[in-house]
Formats: structure tokens, C-alpha cells, sequence
């Protein structure tokens, strides 16, 4: 159990980042096995009350869940272990049917749209509500408690200025305009996302491009596009000056947000109920707004922003240490010193053991390869085709296999430092001079002799420049295994993305190109030292 | 000592090396094998070290089938210097004449001993070349190690491909000479890979005449000269 926590501990900083909607379906294919991942955990515990709270990967789903914790922690008397940052609506849903978390916020539009399938109108959110109340507890022995009181659907956003300048108020008056759309990738993908909106309102679209939702916010204030999908709680609404045109024909279904539970939880801890119905009602849109604006736009800590307000709700008499990241780049990089420390050691453990074994696995197949020319094209074959899948999408591609954390990332990573190393290998053994060998085998070496005494000697060089690129290109790709709670230093990288705070990022970032810096020095002084000195003198000789 | 009985390669991609080559070396003589380029007459030598496997026909070192012995233990009996002496640039001269040695797992001692011996034997200054890199040394001297590691464990038999073709004129006949000189001395039976008719008529005590795969003349220097068997071999010889 302590153990467990202290894990749980040192993984503190964890990315928050909404996916595409292509990543969100490879997540479907891994949510079985990622629940069985989970659920081990439970089991080992069953006997403390604890309780385990799920938070998916963006800011809000955070603050939820640090409310949810932190009242059962005082009003139910229960132990709260928090496993935030999972990817999306479908890793967090399967990771509660199986166990691997006791709750975690969900909205009733998602319920009904994504999980159920349910794709006919909704009249009012009570309705949609009931819906999902009355199948969850059916099909998947799920509850759901009473909503927090706010309404996170889908809006269109458009910058204030030009809604006013071409009269826009409602989603009906878009038709009449030629506009540029920029949507996030799941926005674009969903049924009762673009198309079904491009249908009912008739939309006059100019433009039509897939963006990350963090970067739309720029987009639309360097007049890139002008109209983008985003949640009507975002905190950016107010902050960037956006306009919300009104769903006027009612598109989008209502998303309550609201603590969805395993109802053997209920069994287990009665008083877990009653301490998140205080929550019930508490939370209107305004006041959610305001919450996701102390995260993203005053760099407050979730925890921290939910205890303030739990305190002002009289939920809570404990003291709160205020404490802002700070925000000039020194001052952050200053105050996240020890935390960098520790994300870099871990960068090191998941790129160090992800080279061991692209080492161990394609040195000696780089040998077999050197000498059966099918075998090399073959092998050379495959490993480029390995480099061409997306690093994202090949992290994607190890869950279903590893679960979720740093063995999906390693094995991702082992798979990406296979190329330069096979192909060093190859290349290494193949230049060497053929009658050299040829020479080796006439004094009576057998094959092994020769590889281990002439062969990897000489091209040992050329192996190592390999596992150098490969290493160097791993740190850079490792900063993205935080997309699959890996952690490392890609952490406050996609932490930074989503609260859009560049000196976040660049805490991430620096030290991962330091790193970089200086594992090539590093591996460039193996490289030297094990290139032998034979290959390394001038020739001075004489007669 | 070596007996080539109608000896045929012909390579993967169709090119006739040998038509069925059929060669008697005796214990210590020394045969050159001499022809242009492309005539079959490395291919020929790597026969005998089972560098290169027969089409057809077989080949005996002492009265030993080489198809049915273990190659690698073949071959360390087999003294082999190729052209530019292919000496291992990553080892130093000593440890490129003590690679048989070791491969053999002579004790340190020993194998030292015989470094110094046989770099005296080629006209090397042991403490001063030894420790040198292949690149450090000219390509005479490159040339004396290479011929002192195909000595080093004593074979009787010898293998030569072009040893003297990559050095200057003035550094060829210096250790043409020296060859004879060793050759006299040591007794061991060589064969004698070579394009250069001085050279073969100068070092063997027999010359094999290689065209196109076949042996056109087998015979000594002079019955050579003497009487060439065809224009070919005579305009091939200048005489």
C-alpha cells in the first residue's frame, strides 16, 4: 500500500492533453487489457478503505477529480489514491468497469453519445440524465451521482470582433458566411461532432483543417481560422475574448458533469455517497469557468484550486498554501529544480533500458543480416517501416500489449532505436575490407573468431555512430511516451501544451535537448575510444 | 604434397574459373602459378586452402582429400600471404604474426619468442616494428609481416597471392631476393600466385601457365623458354 502511493508519488507530474479522435480508437482497442492492468492494483489493496479516483487528461477532469478527493478524504473518512491523466473518455471508462478506479467525473452527453451509442435527441438534461442512469446501472453496474450543476457541451467559438462584424448570434446566422473552420481531430471524426453539425446548420465552409485543441486559441487570434470547436466551461472563452453563438436548433446534447461510480463501491463505502453529494449543485458553468482559469490562466495547482474552493463552499476549514508557478523562466525552472531532477533520471531509466535492447536485438540481427542478404532486407525493411508509424501512434499501438506506463514506452522506444543500429551494423560489417576477411578465414579462423576478433573490431565504430543517432533521436521521442503516462521530462511538455504556459513546456523541454547535448558527447567519446588505434594512426612508416 | 585432379569451378553467376585443372606440387619446390589476369589462377590457390569449393574434381594435400578434413584445422597449416600482406589494421605487426599462435593457444611466452624469431628472420627490427600499426609501416614492411605471420607456426605449405605486386620496383627485387634466400633455407613447399613473368621464372622451381581456365604448360623456368608450346604462351613470355 505504501509502496504503492510512494509510485504514485513520484509520478506527480502527469500530462494533460486531449487526443485526437484516431488515437481515442487505437485507446479502444487497449481499454480490456488496460483494465486488467488496473485492476491488479485493487485487488492488492482490498482490504484499506481506499479509494481509488480517475481523472481523464484535461484540466477540468482534474479539478473535478481533486474535489471528488479531497471531500471523500474529509467527509468519508477514506484513503484517496488519484490516477489522473488517462487517455480519454474510453481508457477511463474501461479502467472503471474493470476495477482499476472507484469513480471518476464524467458528463451525461459523453454517457450517452460515446459510451452508449445512443444517438436520439435529447430533450433536457434531466432527461439525458435519466438515460444514462437508468442504462449504466443496467448494462455496466455503474452509478451516477447527482450533477455538479454545470453544463460543459460543445460550443463553436469565434473571436468577438468578427461574430460582431458579421452579425453572428446564433449557430443559423453561420450559413450566410464563407468561413474558415478549425476543428479538433475528434470534433472532425464524430457523427454528432462536424458532419452532423454541417448538416443541420447548413454551414458555408470555406476551410476545413484538423487542429490540436490547445493550438486553436492561436489560430484564431492570428485570424488563421474563425470558427473552432471548444467547451462552453473553458476558461480561454472569457480570457481570449471569444464569442459563443447560441445552439439554436439544440445540436449538441447536454453534458452534465457528474461522478460516475462502481456501485460495489457504494456497498463497500456508504459514506463515499453522501460526501460527493455535497458536491451536487455547487458548480454552475460561471463557477467552473472560473475553476479551469485559476489552473490554466493563473498556473495554480488543481489541488490547490479545488481546496480553495472547497473552503469558500464551508466544505472545508484547512488552511490552503496558495502557491502560483512562477512566471518568468528562470523563476520556474528555479522553483521545478528537484522535480526536473527526478523527470530527467526517469528520461535517462526509460531511453537507457529502451537502447539496451535495441542494442541487445539489433546488433546481433544486423550480424545475421550482414550475411543473408534476404535477411537484411527483410530486417531493413521492417525497422524503416517501424520509423514511419507516427511515434504517437506507435506509443498507441503498445497498450493493448503493455498496459499503460513505462513498459509501453519502453518497448515504443526499443522499436524506434532499432533502425540506426541494424542498419549501422549492416553497413559496419559489410564495409569491411573483403580480403581482410578473406585472409582471417585463410589463417584459420573459424567464423566466430573471425566476427569476434576482426569483424566487430573494425566495424565497431560504425556500430557505434548507430547507437548514438539512435539514442539521440530516443531522447527526443521519449519526451512524447508522457502522452501514455510514461512520465518523464515530455510531462510538464504536454502539461505546458494544455494550460498554455510556454515556460512549463521549455522546463520540459530544455533539459530534454541538454540531454541530448550531452549523450552525444558522450556516446561520440565511446565512439572514439572504441574505434581501434590501428585505425586511428597516421601512417609514419619507413623503409 | 599438393595434388589438383581435374579441377573445375564454375561460379554462381555462370563464370568458368577452372575447365578441370589438374596440378602435382612436390614437397619443397615451389610452383608459380603465372597468367594474366582472370586466367583462374587465384581461384586455383583458394582451392587448396578450401577458400573457394570445387565444381568437380578434388584436390589432395598430403594424400588428404581437403573436402573431407576440417577447414579451419586445414588452414592453420597453411601459411597464406595475399597481396599488400592484408594484415589486420587493428592489431599491431606483433600481434598480426602471433594471430596463428593464438588461434593455436600457444602460451604467452612462446608465442613471443617465435614473434621475435621471425621478425628477425624477415629482416624486422622486432622492438621497433613490433608495436606498430599496419598503418605506421611502409609496404615493404607491411610485406615482411605478412609473410612472417603466414610462418609463424612453421607450415610446411605455403600460400602466395601476388605478395610482391603492390611495391615498388627497387622494394620488389630487394625482397624477391631475400624470398630465395628464405626459400632455401626454410624448405617448404609454395605456390606462387603471379602475374609477373620475371618473378615467377626468378622464385619457382616450376611455372604453371594458366589461360582461360586451363594449364597450357607446366615445365621449369627454362624448358619453359626453351620451348613455349604455343603463341600464346610465347608472346605471353616476350620471347
Amino acid at each position: 500500500m505504501k509502496e504503492i502511493s510512494t509510485k504514485l508519488k513520484a509520478k506527480r507530474c502527469k500530462p494533460e492533453l486531449r487526443i485526437g479522435v484516431g488515437l481515442a480508437l487505437r485507446f479502444q482497442l487497449v481499454a480490456f487489457s488496460l483494465a486488467a492492468a488496473l485492476s491488479s492494483r485493487v485487488v492488492a489493496q482490498a482490504a484499506a478503505p481506499t479509494v481509488v479516483v480517475g481523472a481523464k487528461n484535461f484540466t477540468e477532469g482534474a479539478i473535478l477529480a481533486e474535489l471528488m478527493a479531497q471531500v471523500i478524504e474529509r467527509n468519508a473518512g477514506a484513503h484517496v489514491e488519484r490516477r489522473y491523466n488517462l487517455a480519454g473518455t474510453q481508457v477511463a471508462f474501461e479502467a472503471l468497469r474493470a476495477g482499476g478506479i472507484d469513480l471518476y467525473a464524467e458528463y451525461t452527453g459523453t454517457g450517452l453519445r460515446d459510451i452508449l451509442g445512443d444517438a436520439s435527441p435529447v430533450e433536457s438534461a434531466a432527461q439525458a440524465f435519466a438515460r444514462v442512469s437508468q442504462a449504466f446501472a443496467q448494462h455496466y453496474d455503474l452509478m451516477w451521482l447527482a450533477p455538479f450543476g454545470f453544463n460543459n457541451t460543445y460550443v463553436l467559438m469565434m473571436r468577438d470582433d468578427r461574430a460582431q462584424a458579421l452579425g453572428i448570434n446564433m449557430l443559423t446566422d453561420l450559413a450566410a458566411h464563407p468561413l474558415r473552420y478549425g476543428m479538433s481531430h475528434e470534433f472532425l471524426e464524430r457523427a454528432d461532432g462536424m458532419p452532423g453539425l454541417r448538416r443541420v446548420y447548413d454551414l458555408n465552409v470555406a476551410a476545413l483543417v484538423g487542429m490540436e485543441h490547445d493550438l486553436a486559441y492561436g489560430a484564431l487570434a492570428q485570424g488563421a481560422i474563425d470558427v473552432s470547436d471548444g467547451y462552453s466551461t473553458d476558461a480561454k472563452i472569457v480570457t481570449q475574448h471569444l464569442a459563443v453563438p447560441r445552439d439554436d436548433k439544440h445540436f449538441f446534447p447536454p453534458y452534465e458533469g457528474a461522478p460516475l461510480l462502481r456501485r460495489d463501491l457504494v456497498t463497500r463505502l456508504p459514506a463515499v455517497v453522501d460526501a460527493l453529494s455535497l458536491l451536487a449543485g455547487r458548480i454552475d458553468d460561471e463557477t467552473m469557468r472560473r475553476l479551469n482559469h485559476q489552473v490554466e490562466g493563473e498556473n495554480r495547482s488543481p489541488a490547490e484550486v479545488a481546496a480553495t474552493f472547497l473552503r469558500a463552499l464551508g466544505l472545508s476549514d484547512t488552511a490552503v498554501d496558495v502557491q502560483t508557478r512562477a512566471r518568468s523562466l528562470l523563476g520556474v525552472l528555479w522553483q521545478r529544480r528537484w522535480i526536473t531532477l527526478d523527470l530527467v533520471r526517469w528520461h535517462v531509466v526509460l531511453t537507457g533500458s529502451a537502447e539496451l535492447l535495441a542494442c541487445l536485438v539489433a546488433i546481433p540481427l544486423g550480424i545475421g543480416a550482414s550475411r543473408r542478404p534476404r535477411l537484411a532486407t527483410a530486417a531493413l525493411g521492417g525497422a524503416g517501416v517501424l520509423q514511419t508509424v507516427p511515434s504517437i501512434a506507435l506509443l498507441a499501438f503498445m497498450l493493448p500489449v503493455f498496459g499503460i506506463g513505462a513498459r509501453p514506452a519502453i518497448a515504443a522506444l526499443f522499436l524506434y532505436g532499432l533502425l540506426p543500429i541494424l542498419r549501422n551494423t549492416v553497413t559496419g560489417l559489410r564495409g569491411i575490407d573483403q580480403r581482410i576477411i578473406e585472409v582471417g578465414l585463410g589463417l584459420g579462423m573459424t567464423p566466430g573468431q573471425l566476427l569476434r576478433q576482426v569483424e566487430l573490431p573494425l566495424a565497431a565504430p560504425v556500430i557505434l555512430a548507430g547507437v548514438r543517432t539512435s539514442t539521440v533521436i530516443n531522447i527526443g521521442t521519449a519526451t512524447l511516451a508522457a502522452f501514455i503516462g510514461a512520465g518523464g521530462l515530455g510531462d510538464p511538455i504536454v502539461t505546458g501544451l494544455t494550460v498554455t504556459d510556454v515556460n512549463l513546456i521549455l522546463s520540459g523541454a530544455l533539459p530534454a535537448a541538454l540531454l541530448a547535448v550531452l549523450a552525444d558527447g558522450m556516446l561520440a567519446g565511446v565512439e572514439k575510444w572504441a574505434t581501434p588505434r590501428g585505425l586511428r594512426v597516421n601512417a609514419n612508416g619507413e623503409w | 604434397m599438393i595434388e589438383l585432379r581435374d579441377a573445375r569451378k564454375v561460379y554462381a553467376d555462370g563464370h568458368v574459373a577452372l575447365r578441370g585443372l589438374s596440378l602435382r606440387v612436390e614437397a619443397a619446390s615451389t610452383v608459380a602459378l603465372l597468367g594474366p589476369s582472370g586466367c583462374g589462377k587465384t581461384t586455383t590457390l583458394k582451392l587448396i586452402n578450401r577458400l573457394v569449393i570445387p565444381t568437380a574434381g578434388s584436390i589432395l594435400v598430403n594424400g588428404q582429400d581437403v573436402s573431407v578434413v576440417d577447414a579451419v584445422q586445414l588452414r592453420r597449416g597453411i601459411g597464406y600471404v595475399v597481396q599488400e600482406a592484408g594484415l589486420f589494421p587493428h592489431r599491431t605487426a606483433e600481434e598480426n604474426v602471433e594471430v596463428v599462435p593464438q588461434l593455436l593457444a600457444w602460451p604467452a611466452a612462446r608465442r613471443r619468442q617465435r614473434s621475435a624469431e621471425l621478425f628477425a628472420l624477415v629482416g624486422l627490427d622486432y622492438a621497433q616494428h613490433g608495436p606498430r600499426y599496419p598503418a605506421e609501416l611502409s609496404g615493404g614492411q607491411r610485406q615482411r609481416v605478412g609473410l612472417a605471420r603466414a610462418l609463424a607456426a612453421d607450415p610446411p605449405l605455403v600460400l602466395m597471392d601476388e605478395p610482391f605486386g603492390a611495391l615498388d620496383p627497387l622494394t620488389r627485387r630487394r625482397l624477391q631476393r631475400e624470398f630465395i634466400e628464405l626459400k632455401g633455407r626454410l624448405r617448404k613447399t609454395v605456390v606462387l600466385v603471379t602475374h609477373d613473368v620475371e618473378e615467377a621464372f626468378l622464385l619457382a622451381d616450376m611455372v604453371a601457365v594458366l589461360a582461360d581456365g586451363d594449364l597450357v604448360q607446366l615445365g621449369t623456368p627454362n624448358e619453359i623458354r626453351a620451348a613455349p608450346v604455343s603463341d600464346f604462351v610465347a608472346s605471353f613470355l616476350g620471347v
